[in-house]
């Protein structure tokens, strides 16, 4: 396999203008799937989950899912799209082990959804309209594992086998309007409309939007063009890019590679590229022929379907708050800094601070818990910080006990060790532990006096009067009482016993 | 709508995967063009103003409840299978050694 030659990303932006395109696959989590009623489950046992109508059996008879189709519309809705009064489907033909009746029953010339928008934030806060084409309902193909040669890769391999537990699942193909003027932003817009569309269908709840399991699957269109040319240059396919920084990567080692090509005098060729995630790079599919003569015609068995604006309007009040909306709200109602909010952003950590603040911590605890400690925690044992096991109340419960002075935080971390070791509520695990700040002067001044004996220096300074000496005592008391008590009670006691005014 | 002649069917016997032979490509490009012919008498009918259907039948929104219905096992799924390994159907590799 040839590498190819790439320009730096800096010099093919200074001499080209990218155009990019992305087509993003939606599976959606109904029970059943989009034409038959077995199940729609992820991963159970091959061909568990099929049924006549899932295999392509003869004679079957397909029937659309209710479900997935206001699905479907919710989906155009929330992308600011026109929901077609009348749609059909249609038969996509092409032959491949995993589409088993040969052709893939998908929308053509009517899809559902058409014509819509989507503002994507970028990092530093620009918004950046995306303008939508479509969106089409279809089904989505089997599971090929391609077994012997060396690579578990189709080249090379002596045979594949054939799940088709996935035939049929239902698909919403979202296609954009080409987009252009993103100029070297282009990478990051690319992942950041990926990373907007899989929000809003999990924010909907119309999918898992996972996309290592194939939920959310981006086919990023790639063409450059010289700067003033209106013209587009010949677009690049690239598939299989199913993670939002391989979406980033591509699209980037995409307009390096289309840059170094075109500086060589040689035109593009219009075809599919696979992305590598080992290699960071991308290789030759198949070039456009033929295959791609689908030969699309009305779908006979399946009857149009038809939206009215009651049934249109009742999904759309079912809409939920937008997440870019939701995420505005909150920055404002928690008062965190940009640069804050967008730390909780990352951290994934949106829906755990609003469950804290709801329960009754400030906002601000909230964030000190969540990003501090419990993050902290959460890198050291390689989980998600939401994934640790800490809930909303135990924050909720620790924050109430140093409010009311029962314990300090350096105590508070012992209390979240406690409860991560499964040993129950922060406040059993305060009675439990003995964890308690030591608010009784009986110990505190037995402690106190074997302090001073221990260092009579010490305590001779502070009687004349070098009252910044009283730290070493402090310190001493505190480390006998392995940090339980109020080290501001303790310095009060140190001075009255030694006669001294604080 | 223009004449199908010999080329046309053997670029769809090709899409199709339907192999045949000098002789079939000869009859079919005759008959189909007959096909064509006739069906073409339909849009004398039909004026610009009436639009395409796909069904005969004024049918919409034919529609089902989200409810797990009729699933085989994978026995029953795989039993008309050429060949099947792991609970799985078994197809000739797809790509040729390049």
């Amino acid at each position: 396999m040839s590498v190819d030659t790439i320009l730096s990303f800096e010099e093919a932006m200074e001499k080209y203008d990218p155009v990019l395109g992305f087509e993003v696959h939606v599976e959606l989590n109904t029970k059943t799937k989009m034409f038959s009623s077995a199940p729609n489950e992820f991963g159970d046992a091959p061909n568990t989950n099929v049924n006549e109508v899932c295999l392509g059996l003869p004679g079957v008879l397909p029937v659309v899912n209710k479900k997935a189709v206001e699905s479907s519309i919710l989906i155009g809705l929330a992308l600011n799209c026109k929901i077609a009064e009348h749609c059909t489907f249609a038969r996509k033909q092409y032959f491949y082990p995993d589409t088993p009746k040969n052709f893939q029953t998908s929308q053509y010339e009517d899809p559902i959804c058409y014509d819509g928008w989507l503002d994507i934030e970028l990092e530093d806060g620009t918004i950046f309209r995306v303008e939508i084409e479509r969106a089409h309902m279809e089904e989505d193909a089997g599971k090929l594992t391609h077994m012997g040669g060396a690579t578990g890769r189709i080249q090379g391999a002596d045979f594949s086998l054939v799940d088709y537990n996935r035939s049929g699942v239902p698909l919403v193909e979202i296609v954009t309007k080409p987009i252009e003027g993103a100029g070297s932003r282009a990478p990051e817009l690319a992942k950041a409309y990926v990373a907007a569309v899989r929000e809003i269908v999990k924010n909907l709840g119309v999918s898992d939007a996972k996309m290592e399991r194939g939920n959310v699957r981006c086919d990023a269109n790639v063409s450059l063009r010289p700067y003033g040319q209106e013209k587009f240059g010949t677009r690049t396919e690239t598939k299989n890019v199913n993670s939002l920084r391989a979406v980033e990567n591509a699209v980037k080692f995409e307009i390096q590679r289309h840059g170094a090509v075109l500086d060589s005098g040689v035109k593009i060729i219009q075809e599919t590229r696979h992305w590598h995630e080992d290699t960071k790079s991308t290789t030759s599919g198949r070039p456009k022929s033929d295959a791609d003569d689908y030969r699309y015609f009305p779908e006979p068995d399946l009857v149009p379907i038809v939206t009215t604006s009651e049934w249109v309007e009742e999904l759309r009040s079912r809409l939920p708050e937008p997440p870019a909306a939701r995420r505005k709200r909150l920055q404002a109602d928690w008062g965190y800094t940009d640069l804050e909010f967008r730390d909780v952003v990352n951290a994934a950590l949106l829906d755990e601070i609003e469950e804290t603040v709801t329960a009754g911590a400030s906002a601000a605890a909230a964030r000190k818990w969540w990003m501090g400690e419990i993050a902290r925690r959460a890198k050291l044992a390689d989980v998600d910080p939401a994934a640790l096991g800490v809930s909303p109340a135990v924050v909720v419960e620790i924050e109430k006990l140093i409010a009311s002075g029962a314990i300090n935080d350096k105590l508070a971390r012992k209390v979240l060790d406690g409860v991560l070791e499964g040993e129950g509520t922060p406040s059993e695990i305060v009675a439990k532990r003995g964890l308690a700040v030591v608010s009784d002067d009986a110990p505190l001044q037995k402690a106190i006096d074997e302090a001073l004996a221990a260092q009579p220096d010490v305590a001779a300074k502070i009687r004349a009067g070098k009252i910044q000496a009283v730290g070493a005592i402090v310190g001493g008391v505190m480390k006998a009482t392995r940090g339980q008590a109020d080290a501001g009670r303790v310095r009060e006691l140190i001075l009255a016993t030694l006669g001294v005014e604080g | 709508m223009a004449a199908i002649n010999r080329e046309d069917v053997a670029h769809l016997a090709q899409l199709a995967h339907i192999e045949m032979s000098d002789d079939e490509l000869d009859r079919m490009a005759n008959e189909l063009a007959v096909i064509v012919d006739a069906v073409k008498s339909v849009s004398e009918a039909a004026g610009d103003d009436v639009p395409a259907t796909s069904h005969p039948i004024p049918l919409t929104n034919v529609m089902r409840e989200d409810v797990v219905g009729h699933v085989l096992t994978a026995e029953e799924a795989l039993s008309g299978a050429p060949d099947a390994q792991d609970g799985r159907f078994k197809v000739p590799a797809i790509l040729e050694e390049s």
